[in-house]
């Protein structure tokens, strides 16, 4: 597989050789080969778990390969950790951020690459070059800001920052958009084509294609622990991406046809919600829901969607009235309100399905009879029908096409497309009036996603009505009839999605209002 | 209550304090790193036992602290092979420390001496001495503050005026030093310190060597300063208090001092006061001297505002993605 650079071309920035890597029986990589060249924007893309982050972690020293070589700037060199990654030149941002919190800005930068003994000169040195920097390439920090004041955009900018700093040339980046909004988003690509103009390597790892459209020069695409493709960016698809992403052709639309929305079902007004800390997460909810329509909430995460959800599902606190088919419904976030809100018909597939949606330990056709199990048809008195619960799972498993269809296998088992499915059949299948739906599909598969957002679509038109709550914007303007802008606890504004584009939406995620609310 | 007695109370809360506050930067060094540390009561029992056992034997309070110092680091390499190495859970190796060291010194004092537990009385050379300060009785004369320098600052011995260094000291470590920077780092977000190429296991095993060695000094200071030999159970809760101390101070070194100052105060008063008429009532004894107890657990119990631990505190570092 391995070939040797041919003379005359741009020289490799990072050459792998036969990179493998198994986790226990887990094949993570295999035999994986890849060329990136010097000075250009290098693209990874595959589902979750097609080992796109090992690989780049094997790469930093985070891991040790089983077998393989690596190859920077045309020498073979070893990397056992992450200081000999530094050496060589290797910065990597990391999906979940490795800054120290209460520590300033300054701090960051230099915790680790500090010059001498004592703290003085590197953070003098560390000063200047910060300003150099900014002016350079749009990194603005305040270099004495304590990073947990920072929002998550800046704390990005900080780990930049931070592999700058080590004179890195080659810039891992993994998953860096998936906390940002689209405009903060767009400053970290102009950012990153700086830098690549600057001579500086970059390779981006993520799943959405717009972004490897949008920015890369060339992309490779991974499969279940193997390389299957390297390309040049302008000379692919989205849709070919995706059929080597999945394996097989992918619809990356969403069909349907316009809403038919009919009598309002969820009715909320004035809803508040102080938090243990006695922080205002909801600072005065309006919102309706119809039949037959899908109410989209967008809006960064941390913005309150999660709490909106947490008070509709029955299990927090809060203040206002809700009017679920014209009745109030309680609000005093204790147990029997999630009981109760079952019985009132609203189904809730919840953000996090491995703390809130399942039991990871739990067997499948335990998973699935949680909060309807004390339905008849599952038992009576003390006891529980286990036959009727695995013949159901059994059932629902083959409807929502859960792979493998096994009952007995524990959540954690199960891939998180498949652990989705199973909740999402879970809620679906007990036709409530309103699905709640948070981050459907969140670490789920191109495939997957596709069968999910099916599913959501057709249970929109049996008539229910559907509260979905997603940080990406494009699921958002998939699938919504109408879209409710969320920020710092307050709706920002309604837009129809066939009258509002990214860049709308954006502003009013960062918290700028901007045309009056669209009519109906 | 007259100038000269209110002197007299400080001067005994300044050496009561002193162990108190080894140890609170003991745990200082230890916690900031994110290793938890219950086992401080545990190094300052092992060490006062053998800095008195070998004073005792050599005649020697040096080599007697020395040899403190050293039963300290024992169990303070114990605890970081298990807490750090082996990633084990921190409070329960904290507490076999604990019952390690309250039999082990029991046991093993018994077999040596044959004094139930005890050593043997210490005098001379063996103890540590008072030091006199320059000018100590020339400046006495003067009115409020020769008193203040004379009796209440003079007359220490050595390890009261280290202890008090200790202070600025781990301030200038902690915020000006490369080594303070990382170990810092380290307790809020040691994947941090992983990925910035710097090796959390060798941090963290230093600020727990830092931790054996002032827990040592602590139990040296007790049995060869403070008290005269080694007695059964003589660290009587200073380990737990200094804890106490700690979340008081908020991990603080500045802080440190006057909390341990405070604790060293009312078991002064509660020395002092062996009985106290207040309002017509009679305060027992037992109240007095339970003082720095109740103290503790008013503080733990949360009553002194919100205290904000080290964010990785108490929690093994294992790699993940």
């Amino acid at each position: 597989m391995t070939q040797r650079p041919s003379q005359g071309e741009a020289p490799l920035a990072i050459e792998l050789r036969g990179i493998s890597k198994a986790f226990g029986p887990v094949q993570a990589n295999k035999d994986i080969s890849i060329q990136v060249k010097r000075g250009t924007i290098h693209g990874i893309i595959g589902e979750n778990g097609a080992g796109k982050s090992t690989l780049m972690s094997i790469l930093y020293g985070f891991y040790k390969a089983d077998a393989g070589e690596i190859y920077i700037g045309g020498r073979p060199t070893p990397i056992p950790d992450s200081q000999a990654a530094i050496d060589a030149g290797i910065g990597m941002v990391f999906q979940h951020f490795k800054l120290v919190q209460p520590f300033t800005v300054l701090e960051n930068v230099i915790l680790g690459a500090e010059d001498g003994k004592l703290l003085k000169p590197s953070l003098a040195k560390a000063r200047k070059l910060l300003t150099d920097l900014a002016r350079e390439y749009e990194l603005d920090v305040d270099p004495d800001a304590v990073v947990e004041d920072l929002n998550v955009g800046l704390q990005q900018r900080v780990e930049i920052l931070k592999a700058l700093y080590r004179e890195a040339d080659i810039l891992i980046l993994d998953e860096p958009t998936g906390v940002l909004t689209p405009a903060e988003a767009d400053h970290l690509f102009r950012i990153l084509k700086g830098l690549r103009d600057q001579g500086k390597t970059i390779i981006l790892i993520t799943h959405k294609l717009r972004e490897i459209m949008e920015i890369t020069d060339t992309v490779s695409v991974m499969r279940r622990g193997e390389m299957t493709a390297t390309v040049k960016t302008a000379e692919t698809s989205p849709e070919q991406l995706a059929e080597l992403m999945v394996g097989r052709k992918v619809l990356l639309r969403v069909d349907k046809t316009p809403a038919q929305p009919k009598e309002t079902v969820l009715e909320v007004r004035g809803l508040r919600v102080i938090d243990d800390q006695g922080v205002e997460r909801l600072r005065g909810i309006d919102l309706d829901i119809r039949a037959g329509e899908v109410l989209g909430i967008a809006g960064v995460s941390g913005n309150g969607q999660s709490e909106l959800l947490e008070v509709l599902g029955g299990y927090r606190k809060a203040e206002g009235t809700i009017r679920m088919n014209g009745q109030e419904i309680a609000l005093t976030g204790s147990a029997s309100d999630a009981r109760m809100r079952r019985m009132q018909g609203i189904a809730h597939v919840p953000e996090d399905r491995q703390r809130e949606g399942l039991i990871m330990e739990f067997r499948a056709w335990e998973n699935v009879g949680f909060g309807y199990h004390r339905e008849e048809r599952f038992g009576s008195g003390l006891f529980m029908d286990n036959t009727a619960l695995r013949t159901d799972c059994e059932g629902k498993m083959a409807r929502f096409d859960v792979r493998p269809p096994d009952p007995n296998l524990a959540a954690k088992s199960f891939s998180g497309g498949n652990q989705q499915k199973i909740v999402l059949a879970r809620e679906i299948e007990r036709d409530p009036d309103l699905l709640l739906i948070g981050q459907p599909t969140r670490g789920v598969d191109i495939g997957a996603i596709e069968f999910i957002h099916k599913q959501v679509v057709a249970l929109r038109d049996k008539g229910k009505a559907i509260l979905l709550v997603s940080v990406e914007l494009d699921e958002i303007m998939a699938l919504s009839d109408r879209i409710a802008v969320m920020f710092d606890g307050r709706i920002m504004g309604e837009r129809l999605p066939s009258e509002t584009d990214a860049n709308e939406l954006g502003l009013l995620m960062a918290g700028m209002t901007g045309k009056p609310v669209a009519a109906e | 209550m007259d100038y000269a007695g209110l002197i007299q109370i400080l001067d005994s809360a300044l050496r009561l304090s002193t162990p108190l506050l080894f140890a609170c930067l003991a745990g200082l060094f230890s916690e900031r790193a994110g290793v938890f540390d219950i086992g401080l009561e545990g190094k300052i029992l092992a060490s006062a036992f053998l800095s008195a056992a070998m004073a005792a034997y050599t005649g020697n309070v040096w080599l007697g602290m020395f040899a403190g110092i050293l039963a300290s680091l024992m169990l303070a390499t114990i605890h970081g092979m298990a807490s750090i190495t082996f990633r084990g859970n921190q409070l329960i190796s904290g507490v076999a420390i604990n019952f390690l060291a309250s039999g082990l010194t029991v046991v093993i004092g018994e077999a040596w001496f044959g004094l139930g537990g005890r050593t043997p009385q210490l005098e001379g050379a063996a103890r540590f001495g008072e030091l006199t300060l320059p000018f100590a009785d020339a400046i006495r004369g003067i009115p409020f503050i020769g008193p203040i320098y004379a009796d209440l600052l003079s007359g220490h011995s050595i390890l009261v005026y280290v202890a008090l260094l200790c202070v600025p000291l781990t301030w200038w470590i902690l915020s000006r030093t490369r080594f303070g920077l990382r170990l810092r780092a380290v307790g809020e977000n040691p994947a941090a310190v992983d990925t910035a190429g710097v090796s959390v296991v060798g941090l963290r095993f230093a600020a727990v060597m830092i931790c054996g060695l002032l827990c040592g000094l602590a139990g040296a200071y007790l049995a060869t300063a403070l008290s005269a030999g080694f007695v059964k159970e003589m660290s009587a809760g200073r380990g737990f208090i200094a804890l106490a101390a700690l979340i008081f101070a908020k991990w603080r070194p500045w802080h440190a001092l006057g909390a341990t100052f405070l604790f060293g105060l009312l078991e002064a008063l509660g020395n002092r006061f062996q009985s106290l008429e207040l309002l017509g009532i009679t305060i027992p004894t037992q109240f007095m001297q339970a003082l720095p107890y109740i103290l503790t657990v008013v503080i733990l119990a949360g009553f002194v505002g919100r205290a904000i631990p080290p964010r990785a505190g108490g929690e093994p570092y294992v790699k993940e993605r």
